[in-house]
């Protein structure tokens, strides 16, 4: 990042931004709608998403020969209603995407700011660990831990933080390394603050857009892990309305031909992965040239 | 060159000491690492048995100890389900896992190569943008979802191909494709910034004056060069799919060792799951250590870097 244009970054700076053009528009309302859809699930399903009838097995999209007007998508293998086990898969990718998002962002954050500003054997440490970590394949880790600890959506949330901080970490040390050679930071420490005053006053504000954007690209990163490790069956427990446990669930109709199973919940996280990865890419640009490589 | 290699060794075994710690760790301080390495249902009595087999009431770094003595014996325990050494059962499932790399890996070079060189020669043209949306797809679309639509149209509704299962070359393309799309698209990007950065060298703009035909410069000159970092990287990225193919492995019942850590899952067999985590760790710290070493040889800078 550069210094003296980084460090007059305001919020009114930052939102000034998305007047520019090249405004991913249609990134956003993606985003949004799924957002409101989340929120609003309770209202917007028109069925209980866990209780089916089992009368109502494979019932196919309306449109469809034999499909009816109560089931708009159909419904699957216990006769839930797909629309609506779709709208709530909605909020749980969701709150487990940000939340596991923020959970990795400040961890990973508040480790590199410490490793770059404070450096010697601490810094050896943590680079050390997010080495050995960015190592392991992060899904196969996920799987791992998700086997220690067992399914839960809290334990979901847990595990993609342990797992993906170290992303955060090598990039906001990086940036760090570079921050505290600059001057207001000398003059800070002339001006006798201290280390913890320095980290929290003068790196925290200059590294944030860089945790910003990567946060945004990262959203997709951790959506589709989620959805992965649901499919797997050691993510958000059923009968809970997760995409990726809708995809698992789908493979038993799938040879039948029963494509709505698969085709609609796969088609949700393209939606949602692809938004938030356009609109990194575009914040990556607008608020840090030099994340360009990333 | 010597001080070198001799300090990516030790980052190289210090990355392999904290993998081993970090996996010993998770499992004992997460909970009673005895629940997970008894077979589901056993009684107290074997809960007490398997406490005093594996030394659990003592110090954790004797646990440790121990823990690393058995891994070095290449003892990683065993299976629950299947009732043979885990080592054995992993390297029996190896080979597929290998073979599955291999043909996405052909598979994500065809595509990503040819595509990636002409997104440069054509660049900022239509063909880049649709090169660059195909990147972008590549990254966004779930390799699992991919595989699964992927049965429904060539196994479900044409009855091409076989829906899962090994055996004969058939079964080995939906997996492939499955596996190699997302490094097609990682493929065809690096090609493309690689040859970018050749183009305007100036062996290319000579090549050029001397009057010599764009095919030829681009196949002969250009080409060749650009190709460096973007087979270094495949290199890479072949271990890397072995350890990455779990979901499509999954998919497609295909008997690799993604597979086997899914099986591990699915039965409740936790030494599979715990040794297959470490042998992939362990086999990406090492690519990396050769890959550094690769680099230095190739540049020379990197050797003085601090």
């Amino acid at each position: 990042m550069n210094g003296s244009r980084a460090a007059s970054l305001t919020v009114a700076w930052r939102f000034s931004a998305l007047r520019v053009e090249g405004f991913p528009w249609i990134p956003t309302i993606i985003l949004s709608t799924i957002a409101l859809v989340a929120i609003f699930a309770n209202v917007l399903a028109p069925y209980n998403p866990e209780v089916g009838v089992l009368g109502d097995r494979f019932r196919p999209p309306a449109w469809q020969a034999g499909g009816s007007e109560a089931h708009l998508l159909g419904t699957d293998h216990v006769g839930r209603d797909v629309l609506s086990r779709l709208i709530f898969g909605a909020r749980v990718s969701m709150v487990v995407g940000f939340t596991a998002v923020i959970v990795a962002g400040i961890l990973g954050t508040v480790l590199g700011i410490l490793s770059g500003y404070l450096g010697g054997w601490v810094d050896q440490v943590i680079m050390r660990v997010t080495d050995t970590w960015l190592a392991l394949p992060a899904l196969t880790f996920a799987i791992f831990l998700a086997a220690v600890v067992g399914p839960s959506e809290m334990n979901i949330v847990i595990i993609l933080g342990a797992v993906y901080w170290t992303r955060y970490a090598r990039v906001i040390r990086g940036e760090v390394l570079s921050l505290r050679e600059r001057d207001f930071v000398r003059l800070a420490i002339v001006a006798g603050c201290s280390k913890k005053t320095i980290m929290r006053r003068h790196i925290l504000p200059n590294v944030l857009n860089s945790a910003i954007v990567l946060g945004t690209l990262m959203l997709g990163v951790v959506i589709v892990t989620e959805a992965a490790l649901s499919f797997l069956g050691v993510g958000v427990p059923p009968p809970k309305p997760a995409w990726g446990l809708m995809l698992a669930d789908g493979k038993k109709g799938l040879m039948a031909g029963y494509w709505w199973l698969t085709v609609l919940p796969g088609l949700c996280i393209m939606l949602m992965v692809l938004s938030a990865n356009l609109l990194g890419d575009w914040l990556r640009v607008k608020l840090d040239p030099q994340l360009r490589q990333l | 060159m010597k001080r070198f290699i001799v300090k990516r060794l030790a980052y190289a075994l210090v990355s392999l000491f904290l993998l081993s710690l970090t996996i010993f760790l998770f499992v004992r301080l997460t909970g009673d690492p005895a629940v997970l390495l008894v077979e589901p249902g056993a009684s107290k009595d074997d809960l007490a048995a398997i406490h005093a087999q594996l030394g659990l009431d003592r110090p954790l770094w004797v646990q440790y100890g121990q823990f690393m003595s058995s891994l070095l014996r290449g003892d990683l325990g065993n299976s629950f389900y299947y009732r043979t050494p885990v080592l054995d059962l992993y390297l029996s499932r190896l080979p597929y896992s290998l073979l599955l790399a291999a043909a996405a890996m052909v598979f994500s070079l065809l595509v990503g190569i040819p595509s990636g060189i002409l997104a440069a020669v054509r660049v900022n043209r239509w063909w880049d943008s649709v090169g660059k949306l195909f990147a972008l797809l590549g990254l966004s679309l779930p390799s699992f979802w991919v595989g699964l639509v992927m049965i429904l149209f060539f196994s479900v509704y044409l009855g091409w191909l076989p829906s899962s299962g090994s055996g004969s070359a058939l079964h080995v393309i939906m997996p492939a494709f499955a596996l190699g799309w997302y490094f097609a698209a990682a493929h065809m990007r690096l090609t493309r910034s690689s040859m970018l950065e050749v183009l305007g060298s100036e062996y290319v703009k000579l090549a050029r004056l001397k009057g010599l035909p764009e095919a030829l410069v681009i196949a002969k000159h250009a080409f060749k060069n650009a190709l460096i970092p973007v087979l270094t990287l495949a290199g890479i990225n072949l271990v890397i799919m072995v350890n990455v193919a779990v979901v499509v492995e999954t998919v497609f019942a295909w008997p690799g060792v993604g597979r086997l850590l899914y099986e591990g899952i699915a039965f409740r067999d936790f030494p599979v799951v715990q040794a297959t985590v470490l042998m992939g760790g362990a086999m990406i710290v090492v690519v990396n250590f050769f890959v550094d070493i690769l680099y230095a040889v190739i540049d020379p800078r990197i050797r003085y870097e601090r």
